[in-house]
C-alpha cells in the first residue's frame, strides 16, 4: 500500500509545505518584470522602501497568524497600533530624557495588556473574538482620541534614537526590516518546535477534539491573543519610528489590510494551518505589487483594487489546492481498500 | 462565515420545556433590554438637553442612520444564514461612484442609477458565486471585495468629487417627506423593515434561512436549497448596498470614491448589537430595528452635549461588548454551577463509598 500512496503524498505534500516559496518565486517575478520595465525599482533605494513599506504589515501579520491558526480573529491590531504610537510619543513628549528601549516595552506591554483583554473576554465567557475584538477596535480608537484630544506628537517631540529606527539601515538593510525579521525567524521557529504553539494548531483543527485530548485550549487561545496584542504594540513604536508623527488616525484600517496579507500568506482563516513567515512574506508580497504599480506608472488608483483581485485568486487557488489534496488522499485509502 | 467553524450541539432536551414553565424568561430577551436600553437613553437625553425630544430630532436621527440602517436588514439576514458580508461599505461606494462618473460624463441621473443598481447586482452575484460555487469562506471573499469594490470605486471616479446633481433629487437626501419629520431614507428602512420582519418571521423562506444558519447540513437534507438561498441573498445585499450609496451621495449631493470608508464594521455591530447571532441561526428584525434607534439616538444625544466621537466609540464598543457578554455570561455561570455540582456529587459518592 505505501508504495502507491507514497509519491502521491509527497507530491501534494511538499506542493502544500512549499506555499512559502511560491509567494517568494510570486514576489520575484513582479519584481524582475517591474526591474524589466524600470530598472530604478531594482536600485537600494527602491528595495529598502519595499522592505520599510512592508514592515509593519508583516509584523502583525505574525501575531495576527497566531491568532487565526486557532480559528479566532485579531480585528483590533490597528486601533491598538495607534493608541501604543501616541501613548509611546506622548511619553517621549513629556519625558524627553527617557531611555528608547523602554519605550519600546511599554508599548509592548500597552499591546500585550489590550491583547489580554480580548484573550480573557473571548475565552472565559466564550464570545466569538470576531465580536470582542470588533468591540475592542472602537473602544480602544476610542480612548486613544480622548488621550489625543486633537493633538499632534511632532518630530521633534521624538528621540532621534527612535527615528534612526525608522531610516537608519544596518548593511543596507533597514533597521525596520531587521527587527521584523528578527521577529518572523524568533517566532517561525517557536510555531514549529514548541509544544505549545502546536497546540495552536490543534486547536484551530479541531477544538473538541483539542479539549478532549487534554490540551488547555483557553489558556493557548489567551496566551495567542496576548502575544498578538503585544506585537501589536511593538509595532505601534515602530510606527512612531517610521513616521515620526502621530495623531489620532495612526493605523487606522490596518486590520484588514494584515488579514489580507495572513491569507495570500496561506494561513487558513479557519485555522488549524499557516505560518508566520508566509504570512510576512504575504504582506511583502501586497506591498511590492503596490510599488510596482507605481514604478510602472500604473495609477496608484489601481492598487487596491488589484490586492482584492488578488486575495480573492489566493483563497480560489488554496481551494483548489485542498480538494486536489482531498480527491488524493480519498485514492489512496481506495488504494488500500484493493490491496 | 461560520458554518465549517462552529460545531452546534443540538438543542438541549429541556430548553423548550424550560421556557414554557417560566413565561417570564420569555420576557429576558435581547429585545426587551434593547427597549430598556432605548428608554434609558431617551431619559438621559431629555434630562441632560432641552433639544432632544424634538421632533426635527427625529429626521436628523433618520438622516444619519439611514443608509447604515438599509445595509443593516440583508447583512442581517446573511449573518442568520451564518455567512457574512463585509463589503457592503465598499459596495456604497462603488454604487455612488458609478453613479458619480456617469452623471458627470453627461447621462442621465436616471440611467446612472440603473447602472448603479446593476452594478450592486454583479457584485452580490459575484460574492454569493464564490462562497456557494467556490465554497470559499464568506469572511475572505468579503474582505477580497472590500478592497475590490472599493478599488474599482477608486478607478472609474478617483481623484474626482462630482457634484451638480438635480436639486430635485437630492432634495430626497435633504428633506424630510411633506408634512412630516421623517427622512426618505428612513421611510425606505421601515418599508424594507417590515417586508424583511414578514418574510423572515412568517414564512417558509424566513424558517429556511433560519435553519439554513442553525444546521445547514440538516437544511439540506430537509430540501432547503441551501446554496441557491445564500446566493440570493447576497445578491439582495448587492443591491441595497447600491441603493443606499445612491441614497448617500444624494444626501451629501456629491460624491467622491472614498464615500462610506470603514462603515462595514459600523453595519456588523449594529446587526450583532441587534441581537443577531454571530454563529447564525439567530435574530429578529425587531432587534436590528431596535438597535438602529438605539444607536441613533445615542448618538444625537451624545453630539448634542457635545460629546466627542471618540466617545460615542467607546460607547458603541462597550454596548457590543456587553451585548454579547451578557447572553453568554449567563451561560458560562450555568456551566460553572453544573461543574461544581459534579464534583460536589462526586465528593459524596467517595464519601459513601
Amino acid at each position: 500500500m505505501t508504495t502507491v500512496t507514497a509519491p502521491r503524498f509527497a507530491r501534494t505534500g511538499s506542493l502544500l509545505r512549499v506555499r512559502e516559496l511560491g509567494i517568494g518565486v510570486a514576489i520575484l517575478v513582479v519584481f524582475g518584470i517591474t526591474t524589466f520595465t524600470n530598472p530604478a525599482f531594482a536600485s537600494a533605494n527602491s528595495v529598502q522602501q519595499l522592505l520599510t513599506g512592508a514592515a509593519l504589515i508583516a509584523l502583525l501579520g505574525v501575531g495576527e497568524t497566531m491568532v487565526v491558526v486557532t480559528r479566532n480573529v485579531d480585528l483590533s491590531v490597528g486601533s491598538v497600533v495607534g493608541f501604543s504610537a501616541y501613548l509611546v510619543g506622548d511619553l517621549f513628549a513629556h519625558h524627553p530624557g527617557l531611555p528608547v528601549p523602554l519605550g519600546f516595552l511599554i508599548g509592548i506591554a500597552i499591546g500585550a495588556a489590550i491583547g489580554a483583554i480580548n484573550g480573557i473576554v473571548t475565552t472565559v465567557s466564550r464570545v466569538p473574538s470576531l465580536v470582542v475584538t470588533l468591540a475592542m477596535l472602537y473602544i480602544v480608537r476610542g480612548i486613544d482620541g480622548m488621550v489625543v484630544n486633537g493633538h499632534t506628537i511632532d518630530p521633534d517631540k521624538i528621540p532621534t534614537a527612535l527615528t534612526a529606527v525608522g531610516y537608519r539601515t544596518l548593511v543596507g538593510i533597514p533597521w525596520l526590516a531587521v527587527i521584523v525579521a528578527l521577529v518572523v525567524v524568533v517566532a517561525g521557529y517557536a510555531m514549529r518546535s514548541f509544544r505549545a504553539s502546536r497546540d495552536l494548531y490543534a486547536i484551530g483543527s479541531n477544538p473538541e477534539a483539542a479539549t478532549l485530548a487534554g490540551i488547555p485550549a483557553g489558556r493557548r487561545v489567551f496566551t495567542a491573543f496576548t502575544l498578538s496584542g503585544a506585537l501589536a504594540g511593538l509595532a505601534g513604536v515602530l510606527f512612531l519610528a517610521l513616521h515620526a508623527q502621530i495623531d489620532v488616525t495612526g493605523g487606522t484600517g490596518y486590520e484588514l489590510t494584515v488579514i489580507s496579507a495572513v491569507v495570500v500568506g496561506g494561513v487558513a482563516i479557519f485555522g488549524g494551518s499557516g505560518t508566520v513567515l508566509g504570512a510576512a512574506l504575504g504582506a511583502l508580497l501586497l506591498n511590492t505589487i503596490n510599488q510596482a504599480l507605481v514604478a510602472a506608472r500604473i495609477s496608484a488608483f489601481w492598487d487596491e483594487a488589484i490586492a482584492g483581485a488578488l486575495l480573492l485568486a489566493t483563497i480560489a487557488f488554496d481551494r483548489w489546492l485542498s480538494l486536489r489534496m482531498a480527491r488524493s488522499l480519498r485514492s489512496a485509502e481506495g488504494a488500500h481498500r484493493d490491496v | 462565515m461560520t458554518s465549517d467553524m462552529t460545531t452546534r450541539t443540538p438543542l438541549p432536551p429541556d430548553a423548550a420545556t424550560a421556557e414554557k414553565r417560566s413565561p417570564l424568561r420569555a420576557l429576558v430577551r435581547w429585545e426587551s433590554a434593547l427597549v430598556l436600553v432605548l428608554i434609558a437613553t431617551l431619559i438621559f437625553g431629555s434630562a441632560t438637553s432641552d433639544h432632544f425630544l424634538q421632533v426635527t430630532n427625529v429626521f436628523y436621527i433618520g438622516l444619519n442612520m439611514g443608509e447604515i440602517a438599509i445595509m443593516a436588514l440583508p447583512l442581517m439576514l446573511i449573518i442568520i444564514t451564518a455567512e457574512i458580508d463585509l463589503s457592503v461599505a465598499s459596495m456604497m461606494g462603488l454604487s455612488g461612484a458609478v453613479l458619480g462618473a456617469l452623471f458627470s460624463a453627461g447621462w442621465s441621473v436616471w440611467a446612472a442609477m440603473g447602472v448603479a443598481l446593476l452594478v450592486g447586482l454583479a457584485g452580490g452575484a459575484l460574492n454569493g458565486l464564490l462562497v456557494t460555487r467556490l465554497k470559499l469562506p464568506s469572511i475572505a471573499v468579503t474582505i477580497g471585495t472590500l478592497a475590490l469594490f472599493r478599488g474599482i470605486a477608486e478607478i472609474v471616479l478617483a481623484p474626482r468629487t462630482v457634484t451638480g446633481f438635480p436639486l430635485s433629487l437630492t432634495n430626497i437626501g435633504a428633506v424630510p417627506i411633506q408634512g412630516t419629520e421623517i427622512a426618505w431614507s428612513t421611510l425606505i428602512f421601515l418599508v424594507l423593515a417590515v417586508i424583511a420582519g414578514v418574510v423572515l418571521h412568517a414564512t417558509p423562506l424566513g424558517r429556511a434561512i433560519v435553519a439554513t444558519g442553525w444546521q445547514p447540513e440538516a437544511a439540506q437534507f430537509s430540501g432547503i436549497r441551501v446554496n441557491r438561498l445564500k446566493f440570493w441573498l447576497f445578491v439582495l445585499s448587492g443591491v441595497l448596498c447600491a441603493f443606499a450609496g445612491i441614497l448617500f451621495t444624494l444626501k451629501n449631493a456629491s460624491v467622491s470614491y472614498d464615500a462610506g470608508t470603514g462603515l462595514e464594521l459600523n453595519v456588523v455591530a449594529i446587526v450583532l448589537f441587534g441581537g443577531v447571532s454571530i454563529f447564525g441561526g439567530k435574530g429578529s428584525v425587531i432587534g436590528v430595528v431596535l438597535s438602529v434607534v438605539v444607536v441613533g439616538c445615542l448618538q444625537q444625544v451624545l453630539t448634542q452635549l457635545n460629546v466627542a466621537p471618540e466617545i460615542q466609540n467607546i460607547v458603541i464598543g462597550g454596548l457590543l461588548l456587553i451585548s454579547v457578554i451578557i447572553p453568554n455570561g449567563r451561560e458560562a455561570l450555568r456551566r460553572i454551577r453544573a461543574r461544581a455540582r459534579r464534583s460536589s456529587n462526586s465528593t459524596q459518592r467517595k464519601a459513601l463509598g
